[in-house]
């Protein structure tokens, strides 16, 4: 084991993961984190706690993280490139280890220019792919980035993010391997309505020997309207949302109902992927559905634990 | 080369109107070329002034006089005695002219009517964008002549983030990917091992981060 964390046993058995998603929140109440994670446990095997999402400034991620810990939720502590240089990156890595966190997923980040702050610096002194390498090293050899040695390694199961939506296409499994050659164990990917671009994304990466060397945990989220799934088609960067998603959603008389069941039947399709080992439910701000989609699709998360 | 752009009038106005005697700058080399500080746009920007301050009865005068360029003290020193009888410089260079200015004049009151933009290359009429941030450490060999450092919104050094679509960047539709003008080369020019391949961390010491830079080259009698 390279952590011994939940997320790494449920993975490393075989069984099909479940993971969500915990935002914290714009204040310094850790009953909000208490409060989601307790509606989150016993639904996921492990959960996102992210990183001043979409570049609007937050409470911690190692706060969070340690705070859903303690209430027996296992973090998933997202870390971004966008606010740190390198040497507060390691200095985070060591003390989340020391905290107890156990998963660590290694991202670029939203450009600042869409969040709160948008005149602030960012910094971006590594990328995704040499944050990895450089907690790989942290936690294998173990070494600074610099070299110097490290007196007591992170144990820490290293992931990332892959968006199959993004362009150029071919280049976005290529980007994968490139992130499973740094170093990850894992990956979660962008919220995935068009299935079957999925589908060809994964063949690419079974083609790479992607699939024997990393988890891939298929991204999924509830809808809550149309006017979610129209917003998402036409304003988020790197999103692709089929017009029969839309017309579904549109025509539903139960709109959060249907987008629930829409995500279930992608947890249907995905399942059948060869090399998805489990799914990642985005359901921000809606904690709630999660329950609900787990049990619809038949998920039983929970596996390492018993 | 060097771009920049006038500062808004208004701007200019509220630091121009606490001096009588104003001489306006201009630089002809970059700013000339991207049409904003030379000769004809100094020459400009001074009778604006002269106008809105006629208008609000400010006393005073405000000249103009153009050099090459203003990085470099020959040039400056033929324009000595007007710089030394003036109240204020205002400079249409980039930041290096009212800088060079006020570094050869002690004592003499420089702004800058400028905010300097990129080290750009001309894409064509009255269009510039820029290509380099002068890192201290090329590495566009690998990435088939494309800088990912000034041309990438997070300086991506390993492909692109999940914001690329359809050739544009997440920032802005005017922003090209530079990541799909990478691939698109590597692929023409039948290096896609190239990439897979990881490249950094980024050595950021030769930067300006790693402190203020300048070069002396040995050798050289003046």
């Amino acid at each position: 084991m390279k952590s011994g964390s939940i997320l790494e046993k449920t993975l490393e058995s075989g069984a099909f993961a479940v993971t969500g998603e915990l935002g914290p929140p714009k204040g310094a109440d850790a009953g909000v984190i208490t409060r989601k994670a307790n509606i989150l446990k016993g639904h996921v095997d492990a959960v996102n706690i992210t990183d001043n999402q979409t570049a609007i400034s937050r409470m911690a991620s190692m706060a969070a993280a340690k705070i859903a810990l303690d209430e027996g939720l296992e973090p998933i502590m997202q870390m971004t490139c966008r606010d740190r240089n390198r040497l507060a990156m390691q200095a985070d890595i060591l003390g989340a280890a020391a905290l107890g966190i156990r998963n660590l997923l290694c991202l670029t980040g939203d450009h600042q220019s869409f969040g709160n702050h948008p005149d602030a610096m960012g910094v971006f002194d590594l990328d995704s792919v040499t944050l990895i390498r450089m907690v790989k090293d942290m936690r294998d050899v173990p070494a600074f980035q610099c070299g110097e040695e490290i007196t007591k390694a992170p144990e820490l199961y290293i992931g990332a993010a892959a968006n199959p939506y993004a362009d150029p296409f071919p280049f976005r499994a290529i980007r994968l391997a490139k992130k499973v050659d740094a170093g990850i164990d894992f990956c979660q990917t962008q919220i995935i309505f068009n299935v079957d671009k999925f589908d060809q994304f994964m063949a690419q990466c079974r083609e790479l020997g992607v699939t024997e060397r990393c988890r891939i945990l298929a991204g999924v989220a509830p809808l809550k309207s149309a006017g979610m799934a129209k917003y998402m088609k036409n304003r988020v960067a790197g999103m692709d949302v089929p017009e029969e998603v839309i017309s579904r959603m549109e025509g539903a008389a139960d709109a959060q109902d249907e987008g629930i069941q829409v995500c279930v039947d992608v947890i249907d399709r995905v399942r059948e992927i060869e090399g998805v080992a489990g799914v990642h439910i985005m359901a921000v701000e809606w904690e709630e559905a999660v329950p609900e989609i787990v049990s619809r699709a038949g998920l039983r998360p929970g596996s390492a634990r018993s | 080369m060097i771009t920049a752009e006038r500062k808004p009038f208004e701007q200019i106005r509220a630091v121009t109107d606490q001096f009588g005697k104003v001489l306006v700058v201009g630089c002809n080399t970059c700013v000339a070329v991207c049409l904003t500080g030379g000769e004809k746009e100094a020459e400009v920007l001074a009778s604006q002034l002269r106008i809105a301050r006629g208008q609000d009865g400010i006393a005073g005068s405000v000249e103009t006089v153009t050099v090459l360029r203003q990085c470099e003290n020959e040039y400056l020193d033929a324009i000595s005695e007007q710089v030394k009888a003036a109240d204020l410089v205002l400079s249409t260079a980039c930041s290096i002219g009212p800088q060079g200015i006020a570094e050869r004049f002690p004592g003499v009151r420089v702004a800058p009517a400028m905010n300097t933009n990129m080290m750009a290359v001309v894409k064509g009429h009255h269009h510039w964008a820029e290509y380099c941030v002068a890192c201290g450490d090329c590495g566009i060999f690998n990435t088939g002549g494309i800088c990912p450092i000034a041309r990438c919104a997070k300086t991506l050094i390993n492909g692109p983030c999940g914001g690329s679509q359809g050739g544009r960047c997440e920032i802005s539709p005017d922003v090209e990917c530079v990541w799909q003008l990478i691939h698109d080369q590597l692929v023409s020019l039948g290096l896609e091992e190239n990439l897979r391949k990881i490249s950094g961390p980024k050595k950021w010491s030769s930067a300006n981060t790693g402190g203020p830079r300048s070069m002396k080259k040995e050798g050289f009698k003046p």
